[in-house]
Formats: structure tokens, sequence, C-alpha cells
């Protein structure tokens, strides 16, 4: 019977205590005529039938080469990261409520916040999010919290952020009167286009939104555009990588001091390149930080470090009077878990790493992707699209629609990146593509090949 | 040196940055390097490298296997943790969905067809359990389930133009979500007190509802632990007034295969696959929030769903369906998007694989042994003395113990008990929720624990009775065989010690 253990002299004892003859005269109170007929479902399977189905199943899609970024990146995952994040003690554990019996899951995410703030250059983090895309949308529900300056709900959101991301913001924020505008991009360089905000200066603006790298892998003026926001009282979110931060200025340091405040205010972005699979889009988890000014309108979980009764040191939840268990309609989100086993993962990845380790990822992915660009813009019909400098993915321009030739890709086992011309109709026929350490030279060369002889067939057989 | 044997896990455990040296490191962790000369513009670059861990990798599989060791979870205890559904995990359902194909599925690659076969099937089971007309799988967790059902509950009465329907009616049990979910969709919560039994107040609910009537959000069996009787005159009620009924599928554990929530009138389901249909806790996430629909709010479901074009066999005998995901195009009228991509995709497969391995005659299982092992449990705590808090009513899948009398005897209260239980190896039931039942345990065993583990809490529920009686002080200053004793949330919040950093 499944995972039920009751043996039939277990079933007649218990109903015996009980006081009831039947199983069935445990569901009395459900009137009879709303009593469900026979389900609909097919029969049970053995683990190994199912095993064999989804194996079956599995084979069917395959293992192509991935040259696919946009949100979700493929990077190499130590074997011990999921060897002990499946351990049952973490795997099967829930929500640490009775801290003293969950003290490792509370210490590891207090490893965590730490990590993360490190990574981002803030005081303060969260337990962690659903993903990247939701984690925007509750920094921008927060911004409106934390920014008393501003009464009108407004956010600048730059058509450079992940569009994905900007759909997300709209769904989740957008029932709370929440105004989303956009900051057009420079066509030839890939950058948001700080003239276009520099105007807006005099109007109520509650936040703008960074992200960095952008959607198309270029590197952002990101001093510019924080000082910019500070001048004027806007919040900035920054929206950033993981992985790209142990190369990169950590957003608590973006811009100089203006009235005494520097860098991003909130910070968030997508967790999964610390060492979760991408698993056909998630679960990730989405990370984020903040000013420790800002922490009571944080959402989310929150670990801190106190003591126990004999003076000791321990952790438990805290802040909890932010969140919903407690402050029902007026709290700061409606979130109750983190995404606690992503962050199991992450946790160990960035141990295992270090930051050493993460640097040598983060610029074998800059190498590949530079690389990848070359070996690409060699054939004729292809080139770069922007001239700003880039972490791990560049948009390349093509002399004809993106989708035949990604299909043809794929016929070869390769996923040849994402096309962009639903996203970004006037740019013309584009491609984004992503190379990251996992991408050697001999993986690189073989795309470049198998877009040679798709795009010029007689030229690759001359 | 001390002597540590078994006990040294009551030692403290260091934080990994106490552990590192400046120079140790994972090495064959580092990738290969990249012959090339690309580099970040100075202005953009780190000035520092971030303050992370330098160990090895035994140093790091140690601490955390270690830190492992001190948490509860299902596979080592009993986990009664009322509301939360903690049952067995099958390990084959995270084998099989951690197959390296599907590990490797990029989510914008072409639409893979073996891993949309298992999710429309999944949402096909969903459809058929919940009696709902359609089913969306991108919510990813209970909340953002809730948050989706709320959501849609306002764009149906939007594309009605019927836009003073912006309350959401709560019973005062109600999970402290529905009314974070009513404020985040925009709407204001109008609570209405339950009667003696824990049923609705059908008198309540008359006077509340009417114009403004979004809709009334209902767990059943309720948070209480008690079959909503009148379920079928409060779905008359509310509809009539021109509400719709939202499902909390918090509970769905207890009645799955009995009852279907669509037969019961509702016209939204969200279900926490990480409860019912045992995708794991994983230490708080990640969940996965699926939602079900009635007719009424089709149009309106999340995207992306798994949809399936063609049926049947092509010419060459070859299986002719071909799955894609349904997007803005499909379902113009969706309420948009709640993911980066696809919600918590690897979860709804754990889900998937488990609904295989139960199938119908398993299904119907959970529902009977969750009822069986909960009145079981019931009937032998007040056997003991304990007070059931509605000691008239069939217990559903859990049940709430009220400490009301203890503690005024022996002035211990609900946190004193479910510390204690910690000591003789239970995880603590629920406290202090629903918030109406003073002292309260909300217990609930599920349907896989066996009848001796059972019996085993009755007796350490026994024992602490008899010490409330004779020695107090061993509840009070409990747990005593913890890593750490009871501790200072006072000072947690007080003095905020949020995150580790390198002494100056």
């Amino acid at each position: 019977m499944a995972f039920i253990p009751h043996t039939g002299d277990d079933i007649a004892q218990m109903l015996d205590v009980i006081g009831v003859r039947t199983i069935d005269d445990l569901f009395d109170e459900i009137p009879a005529e709303l009593r469900a007929g026979a389900l609909g479902l097919p029969p049970a399977m053995g683990e190994m039938e199912v095993g064999r189905l989804l194996t079956a199943r599995a084979a069917i899609d395959g293992r192509p080469s991935n040259f696919i970024g946009a949100g979700a990146y493929e990077h190499h995952i130590p074997a011990p990261v999921w060897a002990i994040a499946t351990r049952g003690e973490f795997y099967s554990a829930y929500t640490p409520y009775q801290a003293e019996a969950s003290q490792g899951t509370l210490q590891l995410i207090y490893e965590y916040q730490s990590m993360i703030c490190a990574l981002t250059g803030m005081e303060v983090s969260n337990a962690s999010l659903y993903d990247g895309a939701s984690a925007l949308a509750e920094a921008c529900l927060m911004a409106v919290r934390a920014n008393r300056a501003s009464n009108s709900r407004r956010i600048l959101l730059p058509r450079a952020v992940n569009p994905t991301y900007g759909k997300v913001a709209r769904t989740i924020a957008g029932n709370q009167e929440i105004v989303f505008e956009t900051v057009d991009f420079d066509r030839s360089s890939g950058r948001t286009l700080l003239e276009s905000v520099e105007s807006r200066g005099h109007e109520d603006i509650t936040a703008l939104v960074i992200q960095q790298p952008n959607f198309f892998g270029c590197l952002e003026e990101v001093d510019a555009l924080t000082d910019w926001a500070h001048r004027h009282k806007i919040l900035v979110i920054a929206v950033v990588n993981p992985i790209s931060l142990a190369l990169l200025k950590p957003p608590g340091q973006w811009g100089g001091s203006v009235d005494g405040r520097q860098g991003a205010d909130i910070v968030c972005g997508e967790g999964q390149p610390l060492g979760v699979p991408l698993s056909a889009g998630g679960p990730y988890f989405g990370f984020m930080a903040t000013r420790m000014q800002y922490v009571r309108q944080m959402p989310g979980r929150i670990v801190g470090r106190t003591l126990d009764t004999e003076g000791r040191p321990g952790f438990s939840l805290t802040l909890q009077a932010r969140e919903q268990h407690i402050r029902r309609s007026k709290a700061t989100s409606n979130i109750c878990t983190n995404q606690g086993l992503m962050v199991t993962a992450a946790t160990i990845y960035l141990s295992l790493l270090g930051a050493e380790g993460l640097a040598r990822v983060a610029q074998a992915s800059l190498q590949r992707t530079a690389d990848l660009v070359e070996a690409l813009t060699r054939i004729e019909g292809v080139s770069a699209a922007f001239s700003a400098p880039r972490f791990h993915e560049a948009v390349l321009l093509l002399d004809r629609p993106a989708a035949p030739l990604l299909a043809a890709l794929a016929r070869r086992g390769i996923l040849g990146g994402l096309d962009l011309a639903e996203r970004y109709p006037e740019l013309g026929n584009t491609l984004l593509v992503c190379a990251t350490e996992t991408k050697l030279g001999a993986d690189i060369d073989a795309y470049a090949a198998a877009l040679a002889e798709i795009m010029n067939p007689a030229r690759a057989a001359a | 040196m001390t002597e540590l044997g078994m006990t040294e896990l009551k030692a403290r455990e260091p934080l990994i940055f106490e552990l590192s040296k400046p120079g140790r490191h994972a090495g064959t962790q580092f990738p290969p390097a990249a012959a090339g000369s690309a580099e970040i513009p100075a202005h953009l670059r780190r000035a520092t490298p971030p303050v992370l861990p330098a160990v090895s990798e035994l140093q790091a599989v140690r601490h955390y296997t270690r830190l492992s060791q001190m948490n509860f979870s299902i596979d080592t205890h009993f986990y009664p943790l009322g509301s939360c559904t903690m049952k067995y995990n099958p390990k084959a359902c995270n084998t099989y969905a951690m197959l390296p194909e599907f590990l490797g599925l990029h989510p914008l690659g072409p639409e893979p067809q073996g891993f949309l076969a298992c999710m429309y099937e999944l949402q096909e089971m969903l459809r058929e359990i919940t009696g709902m007309q359609g089913v969306s799988l991108t919510p990813m967790a209970g909340a953002q389930g809730e948050f989706a059902g709320v959501a849609m509950i306002r764009a149906y009465h939007r594309a009605r133009n019927d836009l003073q329907r912006t309350e959401i009616i709560v019973p005062q049990a109600a999970h402290g979500t529905n009314p974070a979910t009513a404020a985040m969709c925009g709407c204001s919560v109008r609570e209405i007190p339950c009667d003696a039994n824990g049923d609705v107040d059908i008198d309540a609910l008359k006077s509340a509802v009417g114009p403004a009537t979004a809709a009334i959000m209902l767990t059943n069996p309720s948070t209480l632990g008690v079959f909503e009787h009148k379920i079928a005159e409060v779905a008359r009620i509310v509809h009539e007034a021109g509400g719709l009924l939202y499902y909390d599928g918090a509970n769905l554990n207890a009645i799955l295969g009995k009852v279907r929530p669509g037969d019961m009138g509702f016209d939204v389901i969200h279900m926490n696959l990480h409860k019912t249909f045992s995708t794991p806790h994983g230490g708080g996430g990640p969940g996965s929030g699926a939602v079900g629909v009635g007719a009424r709010l089709l149009p309106f479901l999340p995207i992306p769903i798994v949809g399936k074009d063609g049926v049947g066999k092509d010419g060459a005998g070859k299986d002719a369906a071909r799955y894609r995901w349904l997007t803005e195009r499909d379902l113009p009228q969706s309420i948009g998007r709640l993911s980066g991509f696809m919600g918590n995709a690897g979860v709804n497969l754990r889900a998937y694989v488990y609904m295989r391995l139960l199938g119908r005659e398993g299904m119907v299982r959970v529902a009977e042994f969750a009822a069986l092992n909960a009145n079981y449990l019931l009937r032998r705590l007040q056997a003991a003395g304990f007070e059931a808090a509605y000691p008239n009513r069939r217990a559903s899948h859990e049940f709430i113990i009220t400490l009301k009398r203890e503690n005024r005897l022996y002035q211990i209260t609900a946190m004193d008990v479910a510390k204690r239980l910690l000591d003789y190896g239970f995880h603590a039931p629920t406290t202090y929720f629903p918030l109406l039942v003073p002292e309260c345990l909300l217990i609930e065993p599920t349907e896989t624990e066996a009848k001796e583990d059972l019996d085993r809490f009755c007796d350490a529920m026994i024992m602490i009775r008899r010490e409330m009686e004779e020695d107090p002080e061993k509840l009070t200053s409990a747990p005593h065989t913890m890593p750490v004793r009871r501790l200072d949330d006072v000072r947690a919040a007080k003095q905020l010690d949020l995150a580790w950093k390198p002494a100056a």
C-alpha cells in the first residue's frame, strides 16, 4: 500500500479505540451528496515502473550543448552540493519554527545571509525569496514602503532589464497601484540611456531599477545612474548576477556619496547560478539585501544570532512582526517560505568555491563569451549588436531571422541562444548568446562551425 | 580536550567563516583557466574580493553534514506539525526528478516533450482530484497560489465591470496568508466568526455579503481541524451575493478522493504540492502552489500552462501529441506571469512521480489513513486526560488539543510542552495556531506514520503530563537535550545580528 504502514491488526485496533466500525465512518461529517465517486486517475505504479517511465521521458529531451542564458545560467555544480543538500535532515525538514531542533538550517541561513552581504556589499540579507523575477516585484513593493520622500508609487524600469522580470513585477505589484515607466536604451551601446532619465529629475519618482549586467549582457554605467537617482531622492533597486559580483563592483559601492548615501538601496537577483541546476526553470531562489535602515520593510524570513538561556550563541527566525502569521493584512508580504533547499545548495556552493573560485568561474565565463562572440562574428552575416563592455552574454545581429537557424542548430544538438525578435522587434534579427565556464574551446568551435555551415552552406563546403 | 562522543552535537559548530584560512581552497572545483585578455573595465571592477569562506572540500562537507545533524526532519523524527502535512517524501521522487536530462533543461530552450508530457499529465491529475476545469502549475508556493487565486477573482469582477467588489471575507481562524494575500491584491478584509462547533457562523456570513463582496476564502476541513458542514449553504449565500469561493488547499490531504472542492462549489483552489503531494519542505521551501479553477475563471489562469496539440497517432503510428507552453497569446486575459520562467518545475516533477506511485487507489488511502491516524491519536490523548478543542467533532487529518486547564493548574504553556517534546525525540506540533484557541497544539500525524510511532508519541505526552504535576520546571526550562537551550528571541530582535563580519 504505497507508503501506508498499517497492518490489518493495526487498523482493527485503531478503529476500536476510536469507536467506529470502518475507516469510511470517519468521513461521516461530509454530506453524502458531496462525496466523490471513483477518481479518473491512472493505476498505481511501482518504483521500478515509474523509474522506467521517467528515464524514457528524460531521454526524449536529451542533453544538448547549451548557449542560452537570459536569466538562467549553466555552471558546473560541485558534487558535494546536492549530495549534502538532499540529506534527509535538510531535504525533509520544515521552516525552522522550533529553533532548538533546527539549528542546522538556521545556522546555514545565517551563513548564507553573511555571504549575500559580502557579495553585494550590503548590510542585511533575507533568507531568500522565490526567484529573481518575483524578488524584483517584492523589491518594488518594498521601495514604495521605504521611500517616504515619494508619494507617487512610480518606478522607472529600463527596457534593458529582463523583460520577463517587468511582466512579473506588473503581475505581482500591479494590484497595488504601482506604476512602471520604461526608460529606453542606447541602440549602439546597449546601455540604459542616462540622458532619457536626466530630464525627469523634477518628477516624483519612487525608485529606479538598474540591472547589472543588463539583459543584453552589457555593463551599465551604474555609478552615474545611482548618483542621479540619489540626487533626486529616488531609491536604487539593483538587479545583479551573483557570479558576476566576484569581479564587478558590488551594488553597495555604486556611485559616490550623495547626502551621506552611497550604493544601491535594495539589491536583488536570481540566485540560480550558485549551484542550482537549470531544471526547466525552477526551483531557483531570489536573493534580497538592503541597508540596515530598511530591514523592517524587507519581506521574507530573516535569521538572527542570539543567545540561549545559558548564554551560548544560537540562531532563530527574527523580526517576525513583519510577517503574515503575525501581522496578517498589514504584513510586508504574504510570503511564508524561503527557498530553503536552494539556499542550502547555494551556501555549500559558495563555501566550496570561495572568493577565488568564484572569481575564476566569472573570469572564465567572461573569456568564453568573448571567444564565442569572436568565433561567431567571423561568420558572414553575424555581427555584435552592441559596443558596451559585457560580462558573459552578448547580442548578435544576424542578416536573417534567428528562429530557423536555432531550429537547425537544435537538430544538431546545439541550443544556439535566445531569439529576441518578440521581445525587441525594433532591433531586427538578433540573438542573445551566453557561454559560461562550462563551454570549452571545442564546444565553441563546434557551435561556430555548425552555424557557419547552416548560414553559408556553399562556403563551408568549399 | 574534553570527551565528546555522540554528545558533541551539543558543542557549538563554528561558523564556516571561522574555519576559513586565507589561501586554502577546494581546488578541484576551479574551472580550467581560459586563455585570453577579456576583462572588466577598471571603473566597473570590484576593488577587494568578497569575504567568502576559504576551506577545503572536506571541511565544507563535514561542516554542512554536521549542521544537518542538528535538524529534526521527517527522515529522522515524527513531525506532527499541524497544517503542514509532514509526511514521508519518497526518495524516488527526488531521484527521478534529478535525472541529468531534466536538470539540464534550459527553460528557454525548445519545448521539451518528455518533461512537458509529465507536466501535462500532472495538470490533468490535479484537475481530476479537485474537480476543477483547468490547472496552472506556475505559482511557486502556497502563498503565491493564493495570490494568483485572488488576482483571478479581481480580474473576473473587473472583466464584468463589477468594480466595487474588493472585499474578501475570511473566517477568524484563517491562515495569516489569507488576509495578507487579500491586501497584496488591493482588497480589504472582513473577518467573520465561527460558531462553537467550529463552523462558519451563517448569520454573520449573511450579514457580511453584499455588493462589495469579491469572494470568501475558506479552508475545508478548516484550520480548526473539522469539516465545514454547511459548505453547500455557504457556497449558495456567497454566489447569490455575486461573490466567488476560494479554497485554501492547505488541508487537501484530509479529503483526497473523498470530496472534491469543485463539487463543493468552489471557483478556485490553490494546492500545496509540498504538503498533499509530498514534495520536500526543504527547511522552508521550495514549495509549489498550483491553482485550479472552475469555468468562470479559466480565461484568467496565470501563465505559462502546458497545452497539448494533436491527439492519437500520426500516419507513421507515432504519438501525434505535441506539448507546448501556453502564453499571453493563448490566454490574453491571463493575470500574467508570476515567475521568471515556469514556476518550480522540478518540484512539480517530484509531485508527478508521487502521484504516479500512488495512482487512483493510493490517492484515496491518503485521506483515509490520515484520518485514521488523527482520530486514533485524538482518542488516545483524550483518554490520557488532554482536552480536545472540539470534542463533539470528528477529527479530519488533524486536531486541536487545548492546554488552558493545565495552564491554569500548573502555569504550563503550550510552548513548554512543545519544547519538552523535543527532548523526547518528537518534533513539536504547531503551537498557538489557530489564534482563537488558547494554549493550543495543532497535531497532524499524517498517513505515513505507523501505529507504534503514534503510541510512542502518546507515551511521551503522558510522561509530560506527569512532569507537569511532579516537576514542572522540567517543562519550563526545556529543551534540555538539543544543541542549544531555549533562545532569547527578544534579544534576537533588539540586538540585530544578521550577518557575520570579519573582525576589523
